[in-house]
């Protein structure tokens, strides 16, 4: 072997130790609530709270419902900017880069700021308005993501030609985006989808200071009061994140092989 | 441009307006409105406490070591693995698990350093034992402190670095270090006046995104130290929910702070990538 070759590998080799060394670490302290050798307790005595089913129920309603109101959001816009307003192409971009350029603590502050109850608006009047205005923040986090998803899944189709023909057989562009191009990009749009859901599932500052019950929140107050049972959650958030990642790359499988007529 | 063309793009703009743009614009218009409801720029000058400078000065630290460390060994990793003739497999893995380790950050990372790094973590245990024998933090380290932080940070940082350096390196062509090598350069040379001049942009661009990442982020930096640890988002985050600064202008200047760094940090990463682009097609 090479010298080079070798050094690879110890490279590798370090990476590999640094990486898993914490989730090694992290599974080991979560079996050892008691003294005497191996046990599950620590999962049981989370999965048994009420606290974990409902504030993970509540992220995961709220993260579907985030990854919605995004794709309304975001399919329309990506599919005229495509199709008809390719010089609208730079503002879109720049705009869907935003999120990744105002931090959430700053996003939240200006919701808490805008939407209170002396505000125009006073979403943060009532539950289903913080609901909304939680919903709405995720969508913004996800923005950057879900944007080039779906832009990327446009980009493998023939977007012109099937609108066109769908225009000749009598279709709206409601339907013709409905019926036609969503299906087309549907594994584009499903890896946006899980993607956001990781994001979005263990979110903790926005959740906190919107005082939502979420399940970021319900993490950081479990850490603060238990030993093992922080471990065992964070194995569990692992595990979501490493399926939600895992889905899109099985989707990435399954996606067209067909290219735009240029 | 017709009508039912902006029709389709109407919702995005009016969310982008609605909860990106009008709130921030907001906030930083708060941070030059007095108590009286009147412009003034005594809120920034006020930013100029003990307590508020040694914040932000904590926060640049810890981003930039965070930064600097995660995108030399992302960089390194990124290259044994790319160019290190290292097996296809071996690559795909690297790459898939960069993927989900960047999205690892928040509340559970820091369960995981506690896990690991912590006073009772697995790895303080294993070097207590024969044959290290070394108490960590006899000798000095804590976990809830600049460097525990920012070992922490590096967790999310080298993945990020290793996804988008990743490009970068594929568009350095065979054909450079094989002319390079026939005209008698050493590997050396070939990274000395070939390869980092090249990759050069593109490091310097995600050393400032990963800046960025690191100057806002809060759930692990909360979940890990608390509030022992004064960086400016941990800060803001008390301001925001219990106004300790007694000073709601203050608290709006602070968040213009926060933008002002992130913002150029983000403007060099997006200035330098479209220069570095050129370099790479």
């Amino acid at each position: 072997m090479k010298p080079s070759k070798i050094w690879s590998w110890v490279i590798f080799a370090l990476g590999v130790l640094y990486f898993l060394g914490p989730l090694i670490a992290t599974i080991d302290f979560s079996l050892r609530i008691h003294r005497e050798g191996y046990s599950l307790d620590a999962y049981r005595n989370v999965i048994q709270q009420p606290e974990f089913q409902q504030t993970l129920t509540y992220s995961l309603v709220v993260g579907v419902a985030a990854i919605i109101v995004g794709l309304l959001v975001v399919v329309p816009a990506a599919y005229f900017v495509r199709l008809r307003t390719p010089q609208l192409r730079p503002v879109i971009e720049f705009v869907t880069l935003l999120p990744l350029i105002i931090p959430p603590i700053i996003l939240v502050f200006g919701y808490i700021r805008m939407y209170n109850s002396s505000s125009l608006l006073p979403l943060t009047n009532s539950a289903w308005g913080t609901n909304l205005l939680l919903t709405l923040a995720y969508v913004a986090l996800a923005l950057p993501y879900m944007y080039r998803a779906v832009d990327t899944g446009l980009r493998t189709i023939d977007v012109q030609t099937l609108t066109e023909a769908a225009n000749i057989l009598g279709a709206k562009t409601p339907t013709i985006i409905m019926r036609i191009i969503l299906p087309n990009i549907i594994v584009a749009v499903l890896s946006g989808a899980f993607l956001t859901l990781a994001i979005v599932i263990g979110e903790f500052t926005i959740a906190s200071l919107l005082n939502r019950p979420a399940f970021g929140v319900y993490m950081q107050n479990v850490g603060a009061n238990r030993a093992f049972e922080p471990a065992a959650l964070a194995v569990i958030s692992f595990v979501i994140t490493w399926v939600a990642m895992g889905m899109i790359q099985l989707l990435a499988r399954f996606a067209p092989r067909t290219n735009a007529r240029s | 441009m017709r009508w039912g063309d902006l029709l389709g793009i109407a919702p995005f703009l009016l969310f982008a307006i609605l909860f990106l743009i009008v709130p921030t614009v907001y906030l930083v218009i708060g941070a030059f409105v007095g108590r009286d409801g009147n412009f003034t720029l005594q809120n920034i000058v006020d930013l100029g406490t003990p307590q508020i400078i040694s914040s932000f000065w904590i926060s640049i630290r810890v981003s930039a070591a965070s930064a600097i460390v995660g995108a030399l060994l992302g960089l390194i990793l990124a290259l044994a693995v790319i160019r290190g003739r290292l097996p296809e497999t071996v690559r795909s893995t690297v790459m898939t698990f960069s993927g989900v380790a960047s999205n690892f950050a928040g509340i559970p990372l820091a369960f995981a350093f506690i896990a690991t790094l912590g006073r009772l973590g697995l790895v303080t245990v294993i070097l207590k034992l024969w044959p290290f024998e070394f108490d960590i933090y006899r000798h000095g380290f804590n976990l809830l402190s600049f460097w525990g932080l920012t070992i922490t940070y590096c967790y999310f940082q080298i993945p990020l670095m290793v996804l988008i350096i990743a490009p970068a390196i594929d568009g350095l062509r065979k054909e450079w270090s094989e002319a390079a090598s026939t005209l008698g350069a050493t590997p050396i040379q070939f990274w000395r006046y070939i390869g980092l001049p090249v990759l050069w942009p593109n490091l310097l661009g995600t050393l400032s995104l990963l800046f960025a990442n690191a100057f806002g982020a809060i759930a692990t930096a909360y979940a890990l130290t608390g509030s022992s640890l004064n960086i400016v988002p941990i800060l803001l985050y008390a301001q925001i929910r219990g106004d300790v600064l007694n000073n709601p202008g203050l608290g709006a200047a602070l968040a213009l702070g926060m933008i002002v760094i992130t913002a150029l940090a983000n403007v060099v990463y997006l200035v330098i990538r479209t220069r570095a682009e050129r370099w790479l097609k």
